[in-house]
């Protein structure tokens, strides 16, 4: 994992994948020995797969539906999860949605990790006057709810996937700073900064073999925890109108124009909330196995 | 002086202020004097004790002579060459003095390999990768640690005094001529720390190294030094030769400190503390004599001027070529006698 920032000066060739190659293997391992992440890897990873395989796993077609065959309850023959207020099949539906859903919500924090952690480490290391600009900047963004702050972004940009992304990486980039500068403030009054300054290294070097290293635990942590809100943002802003647009499958969009069916069709009407309850729920799990197996030292 | 090699280590007149976050926005910043005006020279090949009181300013003065901070007024020169204050400049005069520091732990990064954080310095200075390697095992072996079991360990994996052993060859790693060790075997088991001090003397023999060591313990001082330099807030009160200072220490400050030195021998144990109370902040620190608030023998004249560092009566025989070199017994105390005149 390297910052766009960091990369430029490569020109020391410090082996800092080799070595740190041992600790990452030790978390691998431990979370491999966590029941409760095991399984939410696999959910996670089963509904990965049919999200990003839909085009070749769904048995039907998410935009073409019949007028015919509308709220078909779940278990009809042809449409193992019934058919939506279109008549169009919900498990080749709840599959193209996972795409948008999971994209809506994984790519806005790894960009924000990306912009926020770059931002984190530079505050946190350089200190002084850069800190305080970067961090009182950081703050006006905070002084906004964050599901207000994207509902207001979105609605000033307009309706759509890419506003979206935009309005969710604004809202995430403020609190990964934060937590990134606080580890990089840690981590930087450590003596061993202060041997490698010693032996010459400039800030570049220094804050991609010293710094990073210790840091990307925790952020990596807080990133994963940070995925489930991404998630029920991105439904939350699709399920008002300011995301996805129909037709597009998406999860929110999905609960939002089944809600009419909540009284006849209710477990029909309630499957895009299981499956962004059950993915929010497995990262936030995730993330709680991740910290645990990356604590011990 | 044309000719002759300059000194290892020759400082003049350093000075280190730090502001203080003041209590209230009204309140006038307050400035903690942690290293004022201290001069002294060191030849080649020599260890300098360096020892005081926490807060007397000896770590503020490893930082500066490291670079690592930079001095308000003053000079540094280490093997003639001055610490400039332009990045380049220092790179290249920072090759020459490195530094062990106290918490072996704290001073290696938990996420490297022992054998990467060796490579680490080399590398920066644009040493390949695979001959990086092989210094790093060098030098595990120099410092006694077997680089087929230790060059793939993490820190966490060793114990104290192999950690040590680890800083000091990570120190090494630069070819430094200049080394300073900041209370560097002070957290180390009274056994290992033997060792290691052993280890250290071979070092200095087989490299030609000159050593600062920083240590408020004595006894290892007194031990590893060919000189000795006694602070107190952020002064010289007394240096000269280890054998000389501690046969004859001339300052009360110097006294006191070699008193509370506890002895094997039991007859030789002293029961009364021979200094009370902690030394007066550095923020405000007393006019005159800075010793004067907890000295036995002060007097007004103590209160009003500063003494200044001169020759001590039973020095060993002077050479007036080198007036302000080692080899010469000198503290700062109005109640010496003046043999000859101020230094």
């Amino acid at each position: 994992m390297s910052t766009a920032l960091l990369t430029s000066q490569a020109a020391v060739a410090v082996p800092l994948a080799s070595a740190s190659q041992g600790y990452w293997r030790g978390v691998l391992q431990r979370l491999l020995r966590d029941r409760v992440s095991v399984v939410c890897g696999v959910v996670l990873l089963l509904i990965f797969v049919a999200a990003v395989f839909a085009p070749w796993l769904a048995p039907g077609d998410p935009v073409v539906g019949s007028v015919l065959k509308r709220l078909k309850p779940v278990g009809t023959p042809g449409h193992l999860l019934g058919t939506d207020e279109l008549g169009r099949d919900m498990l080749t539906r709840l599959m193209y949605g996972g795409r948008v859903s999971l994209l809506m919500g994984m790519a806005p924090v790894g960009l924000a990790l990306l912009i926020g952690g770059s931002l984190g480490m530079v505050a946190g290391f350089v200190g002084g006057r850069v800190n305080a600009v970067i961090m009182r900047s950081v703050d006006v963004v905070f002084a906004f709810p964050s599901i207000l702050l994207a509902v207001a972004i979105a609605g000033a940009l307009g309706a759509g996937i890419g506003n979206t992304l935009l309005a969710l990486t604004i809202v995430l980039i403020p609190p990964l700073t934060r937590v990134t500068e606080s580890a990089t403030t840690q981590v930087r009054s450590v003596e061993f900064i202060e041997a490698a300054r010693a032996s010459g290294a400039g800030s570049a070097v220094i804050m991609r073999v010293h710094v990073l290293g210790n840091v990307i635990g925790p952020v990596l942590v807080y990133a994963t925890s940070l995925l489930s809100v991404a998630i029920i943002m991105a439904a939350g802003l699709s399920f008002i109108g300011l995301g996805a647009k129909p037709p597009t499958p998406e999860w929110g969009l999905m609960l939002n124009t089944l809600r009419n069916a909540i009284y006849t069709q209710p477990l029909l009407a309630a499957l895009p909330g299981v499956l962004i309850f059950v993915v929010s729920l497995a990262f936030n799990l995730l993330a709680d196995g991740l910290r645990s197996a990356m604590e011990v030292q | 002086m044309s000719g002759a090699p300059p000194y290892a280590v020759d400082v003049a007149g350093l000075r280190k202020r730090f502001q203080v976050r003041s209590p209230s926005v009204f309140a006038k910043p307050q400035v903690v004097h942690a290293v004022s005006d201290i001069s002294f020279r060191l030849e080649r090949g020599r260890t300098l004790g360096i020892v005081g009181e926490s807060g007397c300013g000896k770590s503020t003065l490893a930082r500066l002579l490291m670079g690592l901070i930079e001095a308000d007024d003053g000079s540094v020169l280490l093997a003639g060459q001055a610490l400039g204050p332009k990045p380049q400049q220092l790179t290249a005069v920072r090759r020459k003095v490195q530094m062990v520091f106290q918490d072996s732990f704290a001073s290696l990064n938990p996420r490297l390999t022992i054998e990467a954080s060796l490579m680490f310095g080399p590398q920066v200075h644009g040493v390949p990768s695979d001959a990086a390697r092989r210094t790093a095992h060098d030098l595990l072996e120099r410092v006694g640690l077997e680089p087929a079991r230790f060059a793939g360990r993490y820190p966490h994996e060793v114990s104290g005094g192999q950690r040590q052993r680890v800083n000091i060859a990570r120190a090494l790693a630069l070819k430094p001529e200049i080394v300073i060790f900041d209370e560097a075997v002070s957290a180390l088991d009274k056994s290992v720390e033997l060792q290691v001090l052993n280890l250290l003397l071979d070092l200095k023999a087989e490299l030609g190294l000159t050593y600062l060591f920083i240590s408020h313990d004595l006894n290892v001082v007194q031990y590893i030094s060919d000189e000795v330099m006694v602070m107190y807030l952020g002064k010289v009160v007394e240096m000269g030769p280890v054998q000389s200072v501690y046969a004859q220490p001339a300052h009360p400050y110097t006294r006191a400190l070699l008193a509370s030195m506890p002895s094997m021998d039991p007859r030789q144990r002293t029961q009364a503390a021979p200094l009370v109370g902690d030394p007066p902040s550095p923020i405000d620190p007393p006019s005159g004599c800075r010793f004067r608030t907890r000295c036995a023998y002060a007097d007004a004249a103590c209160g009003q001027t500063e003494p200044l560092l001169r020759w001590v009566a039973a020095s060993a025989p002077l050479s007036r070529a080198t007036p302000t070199a080692d080899g010469v017994h000198r503290a700062a105390c109005h109640h010496i006698p003046v043999p000859g005149g101020d230094v």
